[in-house]
C-alpha cells in the first residue's frame, strides 16, 4: 500500500504529510502531526468531538480523508488563540464553567467559532440548534449556551 | 485502497467504468466513511467528485434549477433562489444529520445512499426532481424516485454517476414543505418523513400535488392517492383528512429500534397533513 | 473532622467562583486525554471480542495471525492466571475464560505495528464457539429453565442455600418495622410495577491507555480513570506484578460518572507490552464503549405504598430485580437501601434482588441503582398525592425524612437539608408559572448517601511562598479549583498562588477511586488538614526565627504574626519570607494527611419538570428544569451548579430516549450514539439550580458531596411530568414517543 503525499494548511502554516488513502483527516491530525486538540468521540459523525473547519466550513474530520485536505484550509483547535491571546470563546467558556472535563470542548469552540462568524447576533435557539452536531455529557449545556452568547455580545461590542 | 480525484465528470466515469473490484463514489462521505471505518464495505478504488468543478454548483437554468453532485447541503440553504423556489427540498437538507454533516453532506450521496429514510429524497421526489445520469454510454435522466431500487441499491449501471438532480421551474401559487419525526430534535434518522408539493391555480383550488413519504417502506414512496385527494380541492380540513388516511394506507412500514410498524402508519397521517398544510401556506403566498 | 463554626460559617475565598488552574489547557486542546499520549515504537493494541452473546470457547487458534508480518504479541486466556476471591470476576470480564458471556465480551487481543494491522490480525484469529442459548431480560434470567451462565452461582441471601444453580446471586432485604400491619391502617394504598431500561454512561471520551513494561518487570501505564490507584492494584494483582513495580499515571479524564472505576482493556495492554516488549497504545471503539464497557442495570421494580387521608404514609414496601451483566454485583443493595431514604417511615420494607444476565458486566453508574428505584418510588408518591387529592410537595413535605428520622436503610439522619429543598421547590417560581395546552409539571426528590473514604495529600510550600498540592483523586468535575480554594482559604493565601495536580501512585500513598461523591469532601478534608499542618510547622519555623516559643506564634491573614505584645515585637512573617529560608530553619516545609475520611453527610435533591406532549405524535420535550439540591457548603458554586445540571440532564436522556437494544439473538443493535440517543443541545431547555446549605456536622466547612443526587430524581419527575400531560400513568423507561402515543390510545379508549 503506497501513501499518497498531501500538501495543506493547518491554521495558517504549510503542512505536508504522508497518509494511507483510507486514514481520515483526524488520524492524520492526532497520529502523525501531533494535533491532539482534536478528539475522537466516536468515529462516526455523531459527537461533533472531531470537529474542524475546513475552507471555513464546519466538519467533522473524523468523515474527511486525509488525502482531501489536499491544497485546502483546515482549522482545529489550536488555531483559536492567536499567540498568547485567547478568543473571547476561550475566555467565556473559562469564566462561565463551560466546561467539566473539557474532552468536548475543542469540538464545540470550533462550532461556536464557526456560528459566530457566520452568524454574530444569535439566538438561544440558533445556538442550540448549530451545536446540536456537538455531544456533551457533563454540563447539560447550559453553561456552554450561556458562554456562546456571551462571547457573541463582547465580539459584538468590538471589545 | 486506491484513491484519486478527477477534475471532469469524464474521468471520474471512465475510473468508474474501468474499475475491476469495489468502487465508490465519494462526495461528502458521510455514509461512506461511516462504512469504511465499520468494515462493511472494503472498496478498492474510491472516486472523489468533488474536484469536479461542474458538480459543485447550483445553477439555475431555463427549465429550473440545477444541483451539482457535490453540492454539500449547507449550500442549499444559503442559495437565495433556491429558497425561494424550494423552500421544502432546502428544509429536507437542513435536516440531515448535524450541522457538521450539512458542511459535507450531498442530496445527491443522500440520494444514492438509498435509504428507506433519507431525509433529502421524499422532498425531492414531491418536487419531481430528475436525477442526470452520465455513464460511459452518455447522459439519461429519470425521476429521482427511480434511483433507489431497495435499501443500499441504485439502478444504476456500472460506471454510472449521477451529475445532478434538476428540480423542474416552479409555476405561481405553488409551494412545497418537508417534515419528519424524530425522538430528539436533531441528530437521529427520519422515523418517518413526508414531502408535499403543490400548486394551487388562481382560484385557490389545488391543481398539482405530489405526496412523498420516507422511512415507512423499503423505498421512498410516492403515494398518488395522497394527491389525488387534494388536486381539485380547495384543501380544505375533509381534503387533508383523506390525505392523512391515504399516506397512512400506503405505508409498508418495519419495527425496528426506531418505531414500530403503528406509530410509523400513524405518525405518517400526521406529518402528511402538517406539510400538506405548510405547502399550502406557502403557496398562497407566493404568487 | 467536625464542623469548624456550627453557628455560622464566613469564607474569604470558598464559595467565590475563579477561574479553574486547568482551565486554559482545555480551551486550546494542550490538555493529554486517555489516546493523547504516544511512545516511540509505540504498537498498537485491538481487541477481538465475542459475537455472541453465550458460548462456550472450545479453541482460539492464534497460529496464522501470529504469522502476519508486523504482529508483534497475541494474548489469550492463556495469558492470564485463573484468580480466585476478589478479583475473579473482574478478571474473567478482562478476557473470557471457558464462556464468552455477552455479545462483546474479550476473547483475545493483538498488538501490531499499525492499526490496520492489527485489525487484519483480529480477523485471522480463528475462536472455536459452541454457541449456547442465551437470557438478556432480567425476569427472564429469574425464571426456572432459563440459560444459567454460572455453574457455581447459587443464590445467597435466602434460606437454605439453593442446591442448583441459578442466575439469582443474591437477595437482599432493608427496613424496619411490620409493612402488614403499616398497610392493614392505611386509607389508600397505591401498587405500581414499573421497568426500566439499561443505560450507558455515555462518557464522550472512550477507555484509552498506554501500556509499556520493559524486561525487568517495571511497567508503567498512562490511563483515563477515575482511580489510578485502585487500577494498579488490580491491574498489578491480574499481572501477577508486585504493585511498587506498577507507576499509573492519570490522564484528563473525558467523563466517567463511575464508568471509568474499573479495568476492561488496562490490563490487557499490559500484558500485551509484557510479551511484546514494547509500549502499546489501546483505545475502545465508540462500539466497543457501548457492547463492552460497564452499563448500568435494566430493572423492575415493584413499589406499593400506603398512606392516610391526610397524607401520612404508613407503610411502604419495594421488591426490585435488577440485572447487573453476566457477573454478580448488580446496584440492588444500593438501589433498595436509598429507595425509601427520603421518607420518615414506621413499616419500611425493600428486597432487592441481584440477577446475572448475557450482558456486559455494569459499572457504577453516578448514584448507581437509586434513579431506578427513585423512579419507582417516586411515581407512586405522585400517584398517591393525586388519589388523596393533596398537592405532590404537601404529601412530601408531610413524611419527609428530618434528623432523628431512623432512615429505611439503617442509619439515624443528623442534620440533612431535604426538607429545605422541598420547601424552596414549593416557593420557586417555576412551581407557580402556569401550563399551556398538553404540559404538564412532575416533582420528585432523591438521595444519595456520598462517601468518605482512603485519602492522601501532600502540600509542600515553593521557595517564593506558592504552594504546590499533590491530590491522589482525578479530577472529574472540576475538583482541583476547589482543592486550591480551601488550601488558600486555609492559609490565608490568594487562590492563585496554589497550584494543585494529580500525583502518579508512586508519588502519593493509596488513594480511593474518585467516586461517591467523595473528593470534594476527603481530599478537600485532607487538604485542610494538611494546610493546617502546615500552619502549624510555619509558625514552628517563625518562632525559631524570632527565637520564641511556638505556642506565642499565631496564624492570620498568611501571616505568622506574635501571639500579643507579650510574645514580642516583631513584623508578621509572609508564606514567602519564612520558605525563603527554610533551608537555615529544618529543610522543606510541607504538610501532610493521610486519611480515612469519615463523616461524609448525605444529600437530598427536589427536582421541578415541565414537559410538553405532541398529543398526535408523542413527541415530548422538556420545557423547563429547576434542580434544588442540598451541598452543605458550595466550595465552588459554578462547578457545584455543573453536577447539578448534568445529572439533571443525564436523568432526562434516561427517561426520555436512552436504552440499550438487545436484539433477539442477544447482540446489542445500538451500539453508537446515532441510536443510543443522549441529549443534545436543541433538546433542552436552561437548567436552573438552587443551591441549598444545609452544613455537614462531619466536615470543617460543611460540605457535601454534589455529584450523584442530581440524577436520582429526574426520572421520575419526568416521569411524573410526562403522566400529567398525557393524563395516563406511564411506568416504563424510556418514554419514547411510540411509547408515550401508545398509553395516550390506550387511555383514551378505556
Amino acid at each position: 500500500m503506497s501513501k499518497i503525499r498531501v500538501s495543506t494548511t493547518i491554521n495558517g502554516d504549510p503542512v505536508e504529510y504522508l497518509c494511507a488513502a483510507e486514514e481520515t483527516l483526524l488520524d492524520v491530525l492526532r497520529d502523525r502531526l501531533g494535533l491532539t486538540g482534536s478528539k475522537e468521540g466516536c468515529g462516526t459523525g455523531d459527537c461533533g468531538a472531531c470537529s474542524v473547519t475546513l475552507d471555513g466550513r464546519l466538519v467533522c474530520s473524523c468523515l474527511v480523508l486525509g488525502a482531501e485536505a489536499e491544497g485546502r484550509q483546515v482549522r482545529t483547535v489550536e488555531g483559536i488563540a492567536e499567540g498568547d491571546q485567547l478568543h473571547p470563546l476561550q475566555r467565556k467558556f473559562i469564566e462561565h464553567a463551560a466546561l467539566q472535563c473539557g474532552v468536548c470542548t475543542p469540538g464545540f469552540l470550533v462550532a461556536s467559532k464557526a456560528l459566530l462568524e457566520k452568524n454574530p447576533n444569535p439566538s438561544e435557539h440558533e445556538v442550540r440548534f448549530w451545536l446540536a452536531g456537538n455531544l456533551c455529557r457533563c454540563t447539560g449545556y447550559d453553561k456552554i449556551v450561556r458562554a456562546v452568547m456571551s462571547a457573541a455580545a463582547e465580539m459584538r461590542e468590538g471589545r | 485502497m486506491r484513491y484519486e480525484a478527477p477534475k471532469t465528470t469524464k474521468e471520474a466515469v471512465a475510473l468508474m467504468a474501468k474499475a475491476k473490484g469495489v468502487a465508490h463514489v465519494l462526495a461528502g462521505g458521510t455514509d461512506l466513511l461511516v462504512r469504511l471505518r465499520s468494515g462493511h464495505v472494503e472498496p478498492d478504488l474510491v472516486v472523489d467528485i468533488k474536484r469536479i468543478q461542474a458538480m459543485g454548483k447550483i445553477t439555475p437554468v431555463a427549465s429550473g434549477i440545477r444541483i451539482g453532485g457535490a453540492v454539500p447541503s449547507a449550500l442549499l440553504g444559503e442559495h437565495a433562489g433556491l429558497r425561494k423556489a424550494w423552500p421544502g427540498v432546502v428544509e429536507a437538507a437542513k435536516l440531515i444529520g448535524s450541522t457538521q454533516i450539512q458542511g459535507r453532506a450531498t442530496v445527491v450521496g443522500n440520494l444514492c445512499n438509498a435509504s428507506p429514510a433519507a431525509d433529502s429524497v421524499p422532498a425531492m421526489v414531491a418536487a419531481g426532481a430528475k436525477a442526470i445520469i452520465v455513464g460511459p454510454k452518455g447522459r439519461r435522466e429519470i425521476p429521482v424516485e427511480d434511483v433507489a431500487v431497495a435499501p443500499g441499491k441504485t439502478s444504476l449501471r456500472k460506471g454510472e454517476i449521477v451529475e445532478s438532480i434538476h428540480l423542474p421551474k416552479r409555476p405561481p401559487r405553488s409551494g412545497d414543505a418537508y417534515l419528519r419525526f424524530i425522538p430528539r430534535t436533531e441528530m437521529d434518522i427520519a422515523v418517518v418523513g413526508a414531502g408535499v408539493s403543490l400548486t394551487l391555480g388562481p382560484d385557490g383550488v389545488c391543481r398539482q400535488a405530489r405526496v412523498a413519504l420516507g422511512a415507512v417502506a423499503a423505498r421512498v414512496l410516492l403515494v398518488e392517492e395522497a394527491a389525488a385527494a387534494l388536486i381539485g380541492t380547495k384543501v380544505d380540513d375533509k381534503a387533508l383528512d383523506k390525505l392523512a388516511a391515504a399516506a397512512s394506507a400506503a405505508c409498508r412500514p418495519i419495527d425496528d429500534k426506531r418505531g414500530t410498524k403503528e406509530f410509523r402508519i400513524k405518525v405518517a397521517g400526521v406529518l402528511a397533513r402538517r406539510a400538506a398544510k405548510m405547502a399550502l401556506e406557502r403557496a398562497r403566498r407566493g404568487k | 473532622m467536625p464542623l469548624d463554626n456550627p453557628k455560622g460559617q464566613s469564607f474569604r475565598l470558598v464559595g467565590s467562583r475563579p477561574n479553574r488552574p486547568d482551565g486554559i489547557d482545555k480551551v486550546v486542546g494542550r490538555a493529554k486525554f486517555g489516546a493523547d499520549l504516544s511512545a516511540p515504537g509505540m504498537l498498537v493494541g485491538k481487541v477481538l471480542r465475542s459475537p455472541h452473546a453465550h458460548a462456550r470457547i472450545r479453541k482460539i487458534d492464534i497460529k496464522k495471525a501470529l504469522a502476519l508480518a508486523g504482529v508483534k504479541a497475541i494474548v489469550t486466556r492463556d495469558d492470564f492466571k485463573e484468580i480466585e476471591g476478589d478479583l475473579r470476576d473482574v478478571s474473567r470480564n478482562v478476557m473470557a475464560r471457558d464462556k464468552a458471556l455477552y455479545d462483546g465480551h474479550a476473547v483475545a487481543a493483538v498488538a501490531a505495528v499499525d492499526a490496520a494491522t492489527a485489525r487484519m490480525a483480529l480477523k485471522l484469529i480463528k475462536v472455536d464457539y459452541e454457541i449456547l442459548p442465551h437470557v438478556t431480560d432480567v425476569e427472564e434470567a429469574m425464571k426456572p429453565g432459563a440459560p444459567v451462565l454460572h455453574a457455581d452461582l447459587f443464590t445467597q441471601g435466602i434460606e437454605p442455600t439453593p442446591k442448583k444453580p441459578s442466575n439469582v446471586a443474591k437477595r437482599h432485604e432493608f427496613g424496619h418495622g411490620d409493612v402488614a400491619k403499616g398497610f392493614a391502617e392505611a386509607d389508600v394504598v397505591v401498587e405500581r410495577k414499573f421497568k426500566s431500561e439499561a443505560a450507558h454512561q455515555g462518557y464522550i471520551e472512550p477507555h484509552a491507555c498506554l501500556a509499556s513494561v520493559a524486561n525487568d518487570g517495571q511497567g508503567e501505564l498512562w490511563v483515563c480513570t477515575q482511580g489510578h490507584y485502585a487500577v494498579r492494584n488490580v491491574c498489578a494483582s491480574l499481572l501477577g506484578m508486585d504493585v511498587s513495580k506498577l507507576r499509573v499515571t492519570a490522564s484528563e479524564i473525558g467523563g466517567g460518572f463511575g464508568g471509568k472505576t474499573t479495568v476492561f482493556i488496562e490490563p490487557v495492554a499490559l500484558a500485551l507490552s509484557r510479551k511484546a516488549g514494547k509500549p502499546v497504545k489501546v483505545v475502545m471503539s465508540r462500539e466497543e464503549v457501548f457492547r463492552a464497557s460497564g452499563p448500568t442495570s435494566s430493572a423492575t421494580v415493584w413499589v406499593k405504598i400506603g398512606a392516610k387521608k391526610d397524607g401520612r404514609i404508613t407503610a411502604a414496601d419495594a421488591v426490585l430485580k435488577y440485572q447487573g451483566g453476566a457477573f454478580p454485583g448488580s446496584p440492588v443493595d444500593m438501589g433498595a437501601m436509598s429507595a425509601f431514604a427520603c421518607y420518615d417511615l414506621e413499616h419500611v420494607r425493600a428486597v432487592g434482588w441481584d440477577v446475572v444476565v448475557n450482558r456486559p458486566k455494569q459499572a457504577a453508574y453516578r448514584a448507581p441503582g437509586a434513579p431506578i428505584s427513585a423512579f419507582g418510588v417516586e411515581s407512586v408518591i405522585d400517584e398517591l398525592a393525586q388519589k388523596i387529592g393533596m398537592d405532590p410537595i404537601e404529601v412530601r413535605l408531610k413524611n419527609a425524612a428530618r434528623e432523628g428520622t431512623e432512615s429505611s436503610y439503617g442509619p439515624t439522619y443528623g442534620s440533612i437539608g431535604l426538607r429545605a429543598t422541598i420547601e424552596a421547590a414549593k416557593a420557586h417560581p417555576h412551581y407557580k408559572a402556569p401550563l399551556g395546552p398538553n404540559q404538564g409539571r412532575g416533582v420528585a426528590s432523591g438521595f444519595w448517601f456520598n462517601f468518605g473514604g482512603q485519602t492522601c495529600v501532600s502540600l509542600n510550600i515553593n521557595i517564593d511562598g506558592t504552594v504546590a498540592l499533590a491530590v491522589g483523586t482525578p479530577d472529574i468535575g472540576g475538583s482541583r479549583a476547589s482543592m486550591c480554594l480551601m488550601a488558600a482559604e486555609e492559609l490565608g493565601i490568594g487562590y492563585d498562588q496554589v497550584r494543585t495536580i494529580v500525583a502518579d501512585t508512586s508519588s502519593l500513598g493509596y488513594n480511593d477511586i474518585s467516586e461517591g461523591s467523595r473528593v470534594t469532601f476527603s481530599t478537600g478534608m485532607a487538604t485542610i488538614q494538611a494546610a493546617r499542618d502546615a500552619v502549624k510547622k510555619l509558625c514552628g519555623r517563625a518562632a525559631q526565627m524570632w527565637g520564641i516559643s511556638p505556642e506565642a506564634v499565631v496564624w492570620e491573614n498568611g501571616h505568622a504574626k506574635p501571639a500579643g505584645a507579650n510574645a514580642g515585637d516583631f513584623p508578621p512573617l509572609s508564606l514567602a519570607d519564612i520558605a525563603k529560608v527554610a533551608a537555615n530553619t529544618g529543610g522543606p516545609i510541607a504538610g501532610h494527611c493521610e486519611v480515612n475520611a469519615e463523616g461524609a453527610g448525605v444529600s437530598f435533591s427536589t427536582h421541578l419538570c415541565d414537559v410538553e406532549i405532541d398529543p398526535e405524535t408523542g413527541f415530548t420535550r422538556v420545557t423547563r428544569y429547576t434542580v434544588i439540591q442540598d451541598a452543605g457548603k458550595a466550595i465552588h458554586p459554578s462547578y457545584v451548579e455543573g453536577q447539578y445540571q448534568g445529572g439533571a440532564v443525564q436523568g432526562i436522556g434516561w427517561a426520555l430516549n436512552e436504552e440499550y437494544i438487545y436484539g433477539a439473538d442477544g447482540k446489542l443493535q445500538n451500539a453508537g450514539f446515532l441510536d443510543y440517543r443522549i441529549p443534545v443541545a436543541s433538546d433542552l431547555p436552561m437548567i436552573d439550580t438552587v443551591i441549598v446549605e444545609v452544613p455537614n456536622p462531619g466536615h470543617p466547612y460543611g460540605l457535601r458531596g454534589v455529584g450523584e443526587t442530581s440524577i436520582v430524581p429526574p426520572l421520575a419527575a419526568v416521569a411524573n411530568a410526562v403522566s400529567a400531560a398525557a393524563k395516563v400513568r406511564m411506568m416504563e423507561i424510556p418514554m419514547s414517543p411510540p411509547k408515550i402515543l401508545k398509553a395516550m390510545g390506550a387511555a383514551h379508549r378505556r
